[in-house]
């Protein structure tokens, strides 16, 4: 999986003339690439679940915009930990249930899967109140306009509101991308083996914790700081076109 | 669920019979971690706006290694981490201090909603009105007095909204504490889903009671944002 420059990278860091990781660092860079993986699948799948159901706020039917309503609502009102332990445990419960009565053999949730459900379930909620405030922010007349000129519903969206809601959403996106970067870590305790599980296992056998744990903690600093740029850069893009005043 | 309940309530709710338990522990944790945490902010946000380079640049250090961490991260090396180093377990002090699960949870629930509470008062304090600041120079006031009388309870009302969603965020963040072995709501729930194996139902009264205080919460702030903002509602006559 790595470049062909980088191939030694892995091992280099666990060369035996290098004791920093004491032979941990293959350990915490996999780590580190499991929890950042979880991460973009998470947001991927929040993403999708935000812009289903803010669409289903805004333009559903009543029952639809109700349903939507009840999801975001008892999402947010509980700890995401608290939602994650609740959902593991009662989704393989409903699972071993359907797989016993279609006689099939159990399929076991792996904690990857699960996690990336979970985050997906819940940060979809934050998502959802992300899209709709800025379809909402979308001053009519472009939605009435392109109507007028007799635009399907499909372009209208894809053309219209979809890349001005992006302007207005990209902040708040920016910011729910670095809530699910650091709510990541919580996916150790239903036993994902990511950094924080990385780093535990090689504390306890170098009982060196605090220097592990800081390692682990440097990595999340270090993901946050790459989204920070990436961030400013897209927004930069998105607002191409706004008058900006200088000030 | 309710059978978990009725059998379980007194754990979940206040006590096993030896110890603190349950919503208690977690009331307690979310209360002091607020408290203390934004009494703390406010000297710190002042010094984020700071002329003093050197003072605002170590605020923001702070803020923005506590903000791009996270807090289990925090809680873990406050309790393994620390405890972990010889130095801290060589005086007595440090020893009885970092040995306690409640002192390193409170430690680190205090440092991260710090951090985050600076950064909503310090946006507050900087998008102050000219005009405000301004009036107060001219009705010759020292700088004391124009934080005290002019700026922070102008920015401290403004910041109520973002405040209150950092003060739930910090509710629903004091379920890591089981990472400290502290017996709170999500530890009780947790052992009793080892001990009856009904996760829903053990998991289940977890997230009813979180969800229930979090909505008295976002009522609590209504209420308070009905009282100290209603100037800057919308007029609609």
């Amino acid at each position: 999986m790595w470049p062909q420059a980088w191939r030694h990278f892995p091992a280099a860091l666990d060369h035996p003339m290098n004791t920093v990781f004491d032979g941990y660092g293959a350990l915490l860079l996999e780590g580190s690439l499991e929890t950042l993986k979880l991460a973009v699948c998470s947001l991927a799948l929040a993403f999708a679940i935000g812009l289903l159901a803010a669409s289903a706020k805004l333009f559903g039917s009543r029952l639809i915009a109700r349903l939507a309503e009840m999801y975001t609502t008892v999402v947010r009102g509980a700890p995401d930990l608290v939602l994650m332990l609740l959902l593991y445990y009662s989704i393989q419960i409903l699972l071993n249930g359907l797989t016993e009565r279609l006689q099939w053999a159990q399929i076991d949730i792996k904690p990857f899967a699960a996690g990336v459900i979970v985050l997906g379930l819940i940060h979809g909620a934050y998502f959802t109140e992300t899209f709709r405030g800025a379809f909402l922010a979308i001053p009519r007349g472009q939605l009435e306009s392109a109507i007028s000129l007799g635009m399907p519903y499909g372009h209208v969206l894809s053309h219209i509101l979809f890349p001005q809601m992006m302007r207005f959403a990209l902040p708040a996106i920016g910011n729910n991308w670095q809530v699910i970067v650091k709510s990541t870590a919580l996916v150790s305790v239903i036993g994902l083996s990511d950094v924080i599980k990385a780093a535990h296992d090689a504390g306890k056998s170098t009982t060196r914790y605090f220097f592990f744990i800081a390692v682990a903690a440097f990595v999340y600093l270090l993901i946050t700081t790459v989204s920070n740029l990436v961030l400013r850069y897209l927004q930069n893009r998105y607002d191409v076109g706004t008058r900006k005043v200088n000030s | 669920m309710i059978d978990v309940f009725s059998e379980y309530w007194r754990v979940y709710l206040y006590t096993d019979g030896y110890q603190f338990t349950g919503l208690v522990i977690t009331i307690w944790l979310f209360f002091f971690s607020v408290v203390i945490g934004s009494i703390l902010a406010v000297p710190m946000a002042i010094a984020r706006n700071a002329d003093n380079p050197f003072l605002s640049r170590s605020v923001w250090l702070y803020t923005y290694v506590f903000r791009g961490t996270p807090l289990f991260v925090q809680l873990l090396l406050c309790y393994t981490g620390i405890f972990s180093l010889e130095i801290i377990r060589n005086h007595e002090l440090t020893n009885a201090f970092f040995r306690d699960g409640m002192h390193c949870a409170l430690l680190a629930f205090v440092l991260n909603t710090c951090a985050y509470t600076t950064e909503i008062f310090a946006g507050a304090i900087r998008t102050t009105p000219a005009g405000e600041i301004e009036a107060g120079l001219a009705a010759g006031m020292s700088k004391f007095q124009l934080y005290w009388h002019v700026i922070l309870p102008s920015a401290l009302r403004r910041s109520l909204p973002s405040y209150s969603n950092e003060v739930i965020l910090v509710f629903h963040s004091t379920s890591v504490a089981f990472a400290a072995t502290v017996p709170d709501l999500l530890k009780v729930a947790r052992d009793v889903n080892s001990a009856t194996y009904q996760s829903f139902a053990a998991f289940g009264i977890a997230f009813l009671i979180y969800t229930g205080i979090t909505f008295v919460l976002v009522w609590l702030f209504r209420q308070a944002e009905n009282r100290w903002l209603a100037y800057l509602k919308p007029q609609n006559d």
